[in-house]
């Protein structure tokens, strides 16, 4: 299924038209739209060798990818040292401005209240509940100057500031021998970690960006930091925190990308 | 050296004699899986290269495999075993056999001008496959390099944080990024000049499948 076909225009748009449409639909229908990832990718790849290729190979590829995948998060999370710290740098070499980065543009960044705001911690802890800002601002603080890999490529330099989440995970006498920390986020975002990431010692719950409170834009009200992770891995606008056995999934790991994400 | 001889003589020919084998067995299957690897590595990473482009152009996508990013990445990550692991049995067994003293030393800066200079003018002569001229050394062994560079490149950028090692040798994240790229470069850069010379000595094709 192509994305042009479902968005093919009924009435003449000019081409500035198209493309928004096509842009919005992007948007809009991530899922399927973009899991035609095989499709046209094994043949428009020249790959003749892999001859006869129909929907059945290509969902068999699919497939197969998908569990190559998977088997790689195990060899990740086998190859995984979790005293191994990710470099830091001095203040001087922050990339200003810190680019801003979603699945949306910046004009759509969810608005959350912080005095009405309440994170939702629940699962496999012994003490769930709620937590306001102020709660999360009195437990102890760390800072960190780490460089943010994202999937694509690129990278930038960041400090980030709040509470070292294997405390706020001990503080919540979360069940450490569970398999996964799950996030929801404002933006529909969600996500989930392994727990030897989630307890990593710069793993964060970050509340502060570069000496300010978190702004929107970077996440507020708090951001998961991981520097041994992807920055698809670092959830935003976190509200609710899910300790759990169940593989949670993620928003782009749901559609493909790599689970464990990560160094 | 039993193995590098074929057990029976082929009636073409002379009486008695035994006809070399140019590439055994293991080497042309190493070498058929390596290609397969290296070209859904390549066409896979030019995908994964232009989600951020760093330098002024962009690979066009209908000759990239994978579709978007994140099947991108998958083709990339699932040929990389059969690429690292091909490759871990391609090392080792030249190592084991002996062929990397015998097809590969000695190779001087010297020999590699004679011959290069004699490939240029034609004068190069491709009578005995089971030998390698120095131009030809010097390109394996390069594509080898490239391939375990790539790697090791490759490795920095997957596990930064594990590796850090490798990565202050290769410079860091970033220029890690410009190490495998350019590695990649390389590396096609011999594959057009290889299948160039393929076509220019057919016989050794014939080598590569057959063994002789």
């Amino acid at each position: 299924m192509s994305l042009r076909n479902t968005v093919r225009p009924t009435v003449e748009l000019s081409a500035l038209d198209r493309r928004f449409l096509v842009k919005e639909a992007e948007r809009l229908l991530p899922m399927n739209a973009r899991r035609r990832f095989l499709r046209g990718g094994i043949t428009l790849g020249g790959l003749a060798m892999l001859t006869g290729c129909n929907v059945t190979d290509t969902k068999m590829a699919e497939t197969l990818l998908m569990r190559i995948s998977r088997f790689n998060d195990r060899v990740q999370g086998w190859l995984f040292d979790p005293t191994r710290l990710a470099p830091t740098y001095p203040e001087s070499m922050i990339t200003r401005p810190f680019p801003f980065n979603a699945f949306y543009d910046m004009d759509r960044v969810p608005e959350v209240d912080g005095e009405s705001f309440r994170l939702q911690v629940g699962g496999r802890v012994r003490q769930p509940g709620s937590w306001t800002l102020e709660q999360l601002a009195s437990l102890p603080q760390q800072e960190q100057i780490t460089r943010h890999i994202c999937v694509e490529g690129w990278s930038a330099i960041g400090r980030w500031g709040g509470v070292p989440f294997s405390v706020f995970l001990q503080r919540v006498n979360a069940d450490l021998s569970s398999k996964y920390v799950a996030f929801r986020c404002a933006d529909d975002y969600y996500e989930s970690i392994d727990m030897p990431t989630a307890l990593h010692p710069q793993t964060i719950l970050a509340l502060t960006y570069d000496g300010q409170t978190l702004p929107p834009e970077y996440g507020f009200p708090m951001k998961l930091r991981m520097p041994t992770k992807l920055g698809y891995k670092n959830p935003k606008h976190i509200v609710e925190i899910v300790v759990t056995n169940d593989y949670p999934g993620g928003y782009w790991e749901d559609q493909g990308y790599n689970w464990f994400g990560g160094s | 050296m039993s193995t590098m001889m074929v057990s029976q003589a082929r009636p073409a020919a002379a009486a008695g004699a035994r006809v070399a084998v140019a590439q055994p067995l293991w080497v042309r299957v190493t070498h058929w899986i390596n290609a397969l690897a290296a070209i859904l590595m390549v066409l896979s990473g030019w995908r994964i290269y232009n989600a951020t482009a760093f330098f002024d152009f962009r690979i066009p996508n209908s000759i990239t495999l994978g579709g978007w990013l994140a099947g991108a990445l998958q083709w990339h990550f699932a040929a990389m075993w059969l690429l690292f692991v091909n490759g871990l049995v391609y090392l080792v067994l030249n190592v084991a056999t002996g062929r990397v003293q015998r097809r590969f030393l000695p190779l001087s800066p010297r020999a590699f001008m004679a011959d290069f200079t004699a490939a240029l003018r034609g004068h190069l002569s491709h009578d005995d496959l089971t030998v390698y001229n120095a131009v030809q050394k010097a390109a394996y062994v390069g594509a080898v390099v490239l391939l375990v560079l790539l790697v090791l490149s490759g490795l920095v950028l997957w596990k930064s944080v594990q590796f850090p090692l490798l990565r202050t040798l290769l410079g860091g994240y970033e220029i890690a990024r410009r190490v495998h790229f350019l590695a990649m470069c390389g590396l096609v850069l011999f594959f057009f000049v290889h299948v160039m010379m393929v076509i220019l000595v057919p016989r050794t094709l014939r080598t590569m499948i057959r063994g002789r």
